[in-house]
């Protein structure tokens, strides 16, 4: 067997591996063992590189890639083992944005070896459309990832005739591509280029913070493609197979996320989603009444339930509160009081991202519900106690078919005896809306950051 | 053109297949851990900035070539270690109180 021949065949094995790894991602018990099992595909696609050959001769520049691999791995293991679990999203989103780079860079950077050999016309389709698609992932995820992190508004950011302008970024880029084609026109590969980085961040700048993993999900799907379409130039099977299956099942898994909100992917995408407050909004909140209380009462009105649902949200991981919740909820149990967590798909900032953020603080996996199940035993509970969340218990998305969430599932706070509302003030949440939860009757707001509320709440429950 | 494009055209297509049957019934809380890996596994482009790099003549590929690499290696390493790192929570718990509970993490 030649050396080629065994190089394609650990390819094979490595694709092989990608394949099982998403089977295995599927289900909680193997997940991991599945990354794993990709991560050594992985390993052996990378290792068997080096021996390939090029045009009938070694590879060239080993240090050169040895160094650039250094540099990757200097910088990325540190930033992906030790940056905190809520920031996990916009890594997810930042690790996406430099492959679509890669990619975008391999197609270019194989067109200006080739050029001079004049390629097929499908040769130079197949580096247009990389380019195009991967620079979009790029600039699209870095902007995904600075409304993350907050480096900008998480707020769609809309102008008058956005959804034209973009038409026509799309449209010249397609006109690009043929006009390249055509007339052979290479050097306007770096015009391209330019377009795909500026429509990438149009595409996503009217996207709300509250839809980013979404489309990060989608940008993710991008680069698969984009990858696989370096395959197509670079003649090679594996990144085709490894590309492609990112491809498809990532528009899959984007649209089962926008699903899980009740929402289309084009409504995601397209209706700049929470840019204005809705409902009574803005000044006009704070004139309703709503009944305020201590931490010390809801400790009193805890002490004496026999179940206890909590709801969790997003707001819980930015307080770093998960500790001082499970610590309640193991005080309430050591007094006999049932307590079950109520998990909303998308509570957090990603599907999932809420079971991580728990399991990361010894929550037993027993006790977190899901959603359909955690509103049929919400009905026998004595207090539902929210913390850090508000949309995914807006009763809006149930009853006002104006709002914008109108469809979404929510958990229904409301169906248990009383509500306890931990919360910073009465600004509406992440999607912007008005929530009336919080005017409910059987609602008792207890103001201030979540850690400390919920710390003066456990010694609330220990002295009464 | 002809046999070759058209090998990779039916690889491309019978993948489209898997990809799509592989991820059709996923308990949403496994979304983002799915995610997450696969944007580990589009890293494989890694191997491609090897190769264009280990081809590169002029200045400018290297130059490009090198990006690439680094780019991608960011992408596989830091895809991987974010995937491993929220699989661990996923991991059975031992029923039992648990006594060790002071992470360290936060």
């Amino acid at each position: 067997m030649s050396r080629g021949t065994l190089i394609d065949l650990l390819y094979l094995v490595s694709a092989t591996t990608f394949i099982l790894a998403l089977k295995g991602l599927g289900s909680p018990k193997r997940a991991r063992l599945g990354n794993g099992v990709a991560a050594v595909g992985m390993l052996i696609a990378v290792v068997a590189t080096f021996f390939k050959q090029v045009d009938g001769h070694n590879l060239h520049h080993v240090a050169l890639i040895l160094i650039a691999m250094a540099i990757g791995v200097v910088v990325a293991v540190p930033t992906a083992r030790y940056v905190r679990m809520t920031a996990m999203p916009q890594l997810v989103a930042i690790f996406n944005g430099v492959g679509g780079g890669a990619a975008s860079l391999v197609s270019i950077t194989e067109f200006v070896h080739i050029h001079s050999t004049h390629p097929a016309t499908y040769v130079t389709l197949e580096v247009l459309l990389g380019v195009l698609i991967g620079t979009v992932s790029f600039s699209g995820s870095a902007i995904a990832f600075a409304k993350l992190q907050e480096l900008m508004t998480g707020r769609p950011v809309t102008y008058p005739g956005q959804q034209i302008i973009n038409a026509v970024l799309g449209a010249a880029g397609l006109v690009l591509i043929i006009v390249i084609l055509v007339t052979g026109q290479t050097g306007l590969l770096w015009v391209l280029l330019a377009l795909a980085f500026v429509l990438g961040i149009a595409f996503v700048l009217p996207i709300g913070g509250a839809d980013v993993p979404v489309l990060i999900s989608l940008l993710n799907s991008f680069t698969g493609l984009a990858v696989a379409a370096s395959g197509f130039t670079l003649g090679s099977n594996l990144l085709i197979v490894a590309g492609t299956l990112v491809g498809a099942s990532g528009i899959l898994l984007t649209r089962l996320m926008s699903k899980a909100m009740g929402r289309s992917l084009s409504n995601v995408l397209f209706s700049a989603f929470g840019s204005v407050i809705t409902a009574s909004g803005g000044t006009g909140a704070d004139a309703r009444p709503v009944r305020s209380g201590s931490p010390e009462d809801a400790g009193v009105l805890l002490s004496f339930a026999s179940r206890v649902a909590i709801i969790p949200g997003y707001g819980l991981a930015v307080a770093q509160a998960q500790h001082v919740l499970r610590e309640l909820a193991e005080e309430l149990e050591s007094k006999g009081i049932e307590v079950f967590y109520a998990i909303h798909p998308v509570a957090g900032r990603m599907p999932g991202h809420m079971n991580v953020l728990l399991a990361e603080a010894n929550v037993p996996y027993e006790q977190l519900k899901e959603l359909d199940e955690a509103n049929s035993e919400l009905q026998t509970a004595d207090v539902a106690l929210v913390v850090g969340a508000n949309d995914t218990v807006n009763p809006a998305a149930k009853d006002d078919k104006s709002s914008p969430i109108y469809g979404m599932p929510i958990i229904n706070a409301d169906l248990a005896e009383n509500v306890l509302f931990l919360k910073r003030s009465m600004r509406p949440g992440f999607a912007g809306i008005e929530n009336e939860l919080l005017y409910n009757p059987k609602t008792t707001l207890i103001f201030g950051d979540a850690k400390d509320t919920l710390t003066k709440i456990v010694a609330a429950v220990k002295a009464s | 053109m002809g046999n070759v494009l058209l090998q990779y055209a039916t690889v491309l297509m019978l993948t489209i297949f898997v990809g799509i049957e592989i991820i059709a019934k996923v308990p949403s809380i496994l979304h983002t851990p799915l995610m997450s890996g696969s944007n580990a596994i589009h890293g494989v482009i890694l191997v491609g900035a090897m190769l264009v790099l280990g081809s590169a003549d002029t200045t400018l590929e290297t130059v490009l070539g090198f990006l690439a690499v680094i780019l991608a290696t960011l992408n596989v390493v830091g895809g991987f270690v974010v995937t491993d790192r929220m699989l661990e929570m996923f991991k059975a718990k031992p029923k039992a109180p648990v006594a060790k509970n002071d992470e360290v993490a936060s």
